[in-house]
């Protein structure tokens, strides 16, 4: 348990504290993610497995522990992700993935302790998992593109992924205020 | 947001942004042989409403036209009903046309078969069928050759023989009048027998012993024994036979259908004629075994009165 948690003895709940970070420190990171998730794979194309909107939209999701605010992150995310992905994708089809994993995060955020690297591991692996089924769900429903739901390349994608996202979110723990 | 409970806004706002996005998607996204999928989702969301309107108003306007907006109705049933009198009238006539000219082809057929026949034609324009006589009135008369005792014939058969010539016209006694009479034979065994009428349909054919062999369908023909007559035309076939106490009781059912006379051949001579029979006389009557050699098939053999 975090030493910023507190918890009520006579409901036996536990109130987890929600982190307030510095002014700009979100729209920062997010634009800062968004221009590394464009500009590193035409120098680095290993680097284009690394999602790094999804991971800023994990972290603030579970950071900021509310849902409107985190399906709204998520959806400016994706839809600037989707602006910068080209015209082979559609307005829309990273930021419906990324608004449903901001509300997510912030839920889950906001009833589980999420501070802990191994949870933090744990989660990116299932909200990389949940990202890529809604971005394939949407694919085969709308665009009439019948997508693999999984792949190894995936799997290995979540993995490292994952592994990023303890770092990272260690990174984005200084810009919290303390 | 007012009216949402405050734990619900966030799903409230999720679903609100999923649906902009799922729109913003449909605007974009072009289906081939549809269009863009946004025109695909409002056609498809609006043509039921189209349907269910256009069949409510369908139906609005069925019922007005069929149960309200009457006021012509009455008119154009009366219209229509009088024309369909009028069509009914027009088909009965030419039904009647059509028959008529059947029966003047039947007739003229006959007429070229015998060309070498002096008879003439003419048309049945009255009647006085009662049970005390059944005659005809002809529209021929001693101008065009008819006398008296001259036969009278249809195609069919015979019909029966002039009584009264006038100058016009002139009065037949039909076959089935029961002072009528016709000498006749059956055409297949020969036996030669007087028919005469009784005032009813059918003819009966007299004195004909208990042991000749009589059977129902048998054809009679005419013997030409009564010099009014030729051999072998038609009189009737056989309806009914009963035992007497001598003789038979054969009833005949005349070949012309007397009834309904409309055309008739009137033979201009008293002499004794040939007459050449259709050929669409039975085949059986030919190919009897035993039978007589008539003088439509054998003319050689005919007997001459």
């Amino acid at each position: 348990m975090n030493i910023n948690d507190t918890f009520d003895i006579r409901s036996g709940e536990m109130h987890i504290e929600v982190h307030k970070f510095r002014a700009g420190a979100i729209f920062l990171a997010a634009g800062l993610a968004l221009v590394l998730q464009a500009f590193l794979p035409v120098y680095l194309p290993k680097a284009a497995i690394l999602d790094l909107p999804l991971l800023i939209t994990i972290y603030f999701g579970l950071s900021r522990r509310n849902p409107s605010t985190g399906l709204l992150l998520g959806m400016v995310i994706g839809i600037l992700q989707d602006s910068l992905s080209g015209p082979t994708v559609p307005l829309g089809l990273y930021g419906i993935a990324k608004t449903f994993i901001g509300y997510l995060a912030s839920s889950i955020g906001a009833r589980l302790d999420t501070e802990h690297p191994a949870a933090r591991f744990a989660l990116t692996i299932i909200f990389f998992g949940a990202h890529q089924g809604l971005i394939v769900l949407t694919e085969r429903l709308l665009l009439s593109q019948p997508e693999p739901w999984f792949t190894i390349h995936l799997g290995i994608a979540a993995l490292i992924n994952a592994v990023v996202a303890v770092f990272l979110f260690m990174l984005l723990d200084r810009l919290r205020k303390s | 947001m007012v009216g949402i409970p405050s734990r619900h806004r966030s799903l409230f706002l999720l679903g609100g942004v999923i649906v902009l996005q799922v729109l913003l998607l449909a605007v974009q996204i072009k289906r081939d042989s549809q269009g863009r999928l946004i025109r695909v989702w409002t056609v498809g969301a609006v043509s039921p409403f189209e349907r269910a309107g256009a069949h409510g108003i369908g139906s609005i306007r069925n019922a007005w036209n069929h149960y309200f907006a009457l006021q012509n109705t009455s008119r154009e049933n009366e219209e229509l009903r009088r024309e369909n009198d009028a069509l009914k009238l027009q088909i009965t006539q030419l039904q009647s046309k059509a028959a008529e000219a059947d029966r003047l082809a039947a007739l003229l057929k006959f007429r070229q078969t015998n060309v070498d026949v002096p008879m003439v034609s003419a048309r049945v324009i009255g009647c006085c069928v009662d049970s005390a006589s059944q005659t005809i009135d002809l529209d021929r008369g001693e101008r065009d050759g008819i006398r008296r005792n001259m036969g009278v014939i249809t195609p069919d058969g015979v019909v029966g023989k002039v009584i009264e010539a006038y100058q016009d016209t002139a009065q037949v006694l039909l076959l089935t009048d029961k002072d009528s009479g016709v000498g006749a034979m059956l055409a297949d065994s020969g036996i030669q027998k007087p028919v005469g009428g009784t005032g009813e349909s059918l003819l009966v054919m007299k004195y004909v012993p208990n042991e000749d062999d009589v059977s129902t369908g048998q054809r009679v023909v005419t013997s030409g024994m009564d010099r009014i007559f030729p051999r072998d035309l038609p009189v009737g076939t056989i309806a009914e036979i009963k035992a007497g106490n001598t003789f038979k009781q054969i009833r005949v059912r005349p070949a012309a259908n007397l009834e309904r006379l409309q055309e008739v051949f009137v033979l201009l001579t008293l002499k004794p004629l040939e007459i050449k029979q259709d050929s669409r006389a039975p085949a059986s009557q030919a190919a009897t075994p035993g039978a007589p050699a008539s003088a439509a098939n054998n003319p050689a053999a005919a007997e001459k009165p």
